[in-house]
């Protein structure tokens, strides 16, 4: 037991709930807003980690020297970008369709990166290594090692946490997002321009999962087009255990996620695979509301 | 009055199986177009099941691949590895049948055990974890070393000749067609117009959810169970989330609720998708532009014309009764 439940594994879990938190924001923001699980979003992440891909390659070609925070910048401007371009493009239209539609034209978006990407001749479907944006350090406290990888993870996605908290909580966007969220004819006699906050949402949840592309690509340095199809079946079960449409659950989820999907691994590789898909039936048999949801009754 | 037009379908489709077997025999198509038939009508079964629980139903599943894949290999273990049967004699291709309804009834099986806990919540949580299933099941079949794991099983019998692949696809249209026209079918279509309303008039929605859930991936089981014994092979690359975005495409361009629709896609489509293997390779280009295309497909279909090719309008032969009546 001693092996496998140890502190080093709680971090590494820690580490790895982090980049989930940020791309089940996204999937939970969306979804409380417009009712779409957006299968599109783990690809959103893929688009993330390569546009840092081809900058920080570009720039090492040239000799020169990128700031990091630059490298997210654009990354996470390229993320937000494909994201509002999908609602544009594959489910504005459909807003007032049955919900199925959006649904389909969802997968259809995801599909279409994933596929257009590995496409190009200058992507193409095999792996590439992620380029050393930060050199890696590790500090050794007694006998738990602790790289500053994980450290960059849990401080990037503790900061674009606490910016979006801030973001819903206190300012005029955010109230307008949870005004939608609740009711959205209500929002509209109010005065709230429903498609620009849609818009936002869109933005900001494409943005995070760009970042948590780089994230990853500096953590586990291998990308490739299909690498945002499980983080993203995972984030969308870590929305759904933390309760969907509902943000402090997603983050929670998030870490109970990571952390059991790293504990389940040292266990056996077949039970790590697994364990996402274990908690989602968990869940939608017992608590489909999951954790910090609320019971809502369907209206008529 | 039903059984003149079911009569009446058969006809038609046997007509079709005359032309089609005398044209192959004469040498007019090749054993490569014969082949492209047998496939197209194992998508039939694929389609028309998949449309029962996306197009009629009104739910959206994604793992459809994943319980033809246990058709396949559960009917491949049995007919490969346990009876060791060769196609020959009169008596294994009995056998053959019995392993291919094995194949669907665990498919149908791993269905109820996936749909019950899923199909008491709203649409959307189905769609999820039929995703996370086909996943699982390829990670599955990946680790078991009986089955070959990631080399696939080999050396299946081929069983699924023209003439048995021709039968259970007609036989599967008819018995979705007499399920549709019954009562059961109509709880079905009044679940996709309006769930609540049809729980008002009670209807129990979750236990009709479950019973076209059940019956699609039964079909599924079968489909998969003829192309393991077609291709004499079942490999985890088969069933993976590709091929059902195939399927779904064909449901989602012949129309929902469209059995006539699922029919003429899966030859479309099928036929398209050699033509497009052929011409990409031709010209020398990535073979996944022919997955962006069913990406474009798709999107196109829903934002300009959702109800597909057929509208969710049905050939008259395959009406149980004359549309003036």
């Amino acid at each position: 037991m001693g092996e496998i439940f140890n502190l080093q594994q709680l971090i590494n879990g820690i580490q790895l709930g982090s980049i989930y938190a940020l791309i089940s924001l996204g999937y939970t923001m969306v979804y409380g807003i417009v009712r779409l699980i957006n299968f599109a979003h783990g690809d959103f992440y893929m688009v993330g980690a390569y546009a840092a891909y081809f900058i920080v390659n570009f720039a090492l070609a040239r000799h020169v020297n990128i700031p990091v925070v630059f490298v997210f910048a654009a990354s996470m401007g390229a993320s937000a970008l494909i994201a509002m371009a999908a609602n544009r493009i594959a489910y504005r239209p459909l807003r007032y369709k049955p919900r199925l539609s959006a649904l389909i034209t969802a997968l259809g978006v995801s599909m279409f990166l994933e596929y257009f990407f590995s496409a190009l001749p200058f992507i193409g479907p095999s792996f590439r290594s992620f380029p050393e944006l930060i050199t890696q350090r590790i500090f050794t406290i007694g006998n738990i090692k602790i790289s500053n990888y994980a450290i960059v993870d849990v401080a990037v996605s503790a900061v674009l946490m606490i910016f979006l908290t801030y973001l819903v909580r206190r300012t005029k966007v955010g109230m307008a997002m949870r005004a939608v969220s609740q009711d959205k004819d209500a929002a509209r006699l109010m005065g709230i321009n429903i498609e620009s906050i849609i818009t936002i949402t869109f933005l900001i949840g494409g943005a995070f999962a760009g970042a948590a592309g780089i994230l990853a690509g500096i953590t586990y340095p291998r990308i490739y087009p299909y690498m945002g199809i499980l983080p993203g079946i995972k984030a969308f079960t870590a929305a759904v255990l933390g309760g969907i449409g509902n943000i402090p659950g997603a983050m929670l989820g998030s870490y109970i996620m990571g952390i059991s999907e790293t504990f389940a691994t040292a266990y056996n590789s077949l039970l790590g695979e697994g364990i996402a898909f274990a908690i989602l039936i968990i869940v939608l048999l017992f608590r489909p509301q999951g954790l910090l949801g609320e019971v809502t009754a369907e209206k008529v | 009055m039903r059984n003149k037009k079911t009569i009446l379908f058969i006809v038609y489709s046997l007509i079709f199986y005359a032309i089609i077997f005398l044209f192959h025999s004469l040498g007019i198509i090749s054993d490569y177009i014969l082949h492209i038939i047998n496939l197209s009508l194992i998508y039939v079964i694929l389609a028309t099941s998949l449309n029962l629980i996306n197009g009629f139903t009104g739910q959206f599943s994604l793992g459809h691949m994943g319980f033809a894949a246990v058709g396949a290999y559960i009917s491949g273990i049995l007919t490969t590895l346990i009876w060791h049967i060769k196609p020959g004699n009169p008596g294994s291709y009995v056998l053959f049948i019995i392993a291919m309804l094995v194949g669907g009834v665990a498919a149908a099986l791993v269905g109820l055990l996936i749909g019950l806990p899923t199909l008491r919540l709203r649409g959307d949580y189905l769609a999820i974890v039929t995703l996370g299933f086909g996943e699982i099941i390829r990670t599955i079949i990946n680790n078991i070393d009986y089955v070959g794991g990631p080399r696939g099983l080999l050396g299946i019998p081929k069983f699924s000749n023209f003439t048995i692949i021709f039968i259970t696809a007609l036989l599967t249209v008819i018995l979705l067609r007499n399920l549709i026209f019954s009562s059961h079918g109509r709880a079905f279509l009044s679940i996709r117009e309006d769930p609540i309303a049809s729980e008002l008039v009670g209807v129990n929605t979750t236990r009709q959810k479950v019973i076209a859930f059940v019956i699609g991936a039964f079909f599924a089981g079968i489909g998969g169970a003829l192309l393991g014994h077609l291709l004499t092979l079942a490999h985890p690359t088969q069933y993976g989330f590709m091929q059902t975005v195939m399927v779904l495409v064909m449901v989602y361009a012949g129309g929902m609720g469209s059995i006539s629709g699922s029919i003429v896609a899966a030859f479309g489509l099928t036929f398209l998708s050699e033509g497009l293997r052929i011409l990409l390779g031709a010209i020398g280009v990535a073979i996944e532009w022919r997955m962006v295309v069913y990406a474009v497909l798709l999107i196109m279909i829903m934002l300009f014309r959702t109800s597909g090719i057929m509208g969710g309008r049905e050939f008259n032969f395959l009406l149980p009764f004359n549309k003036e009546e």
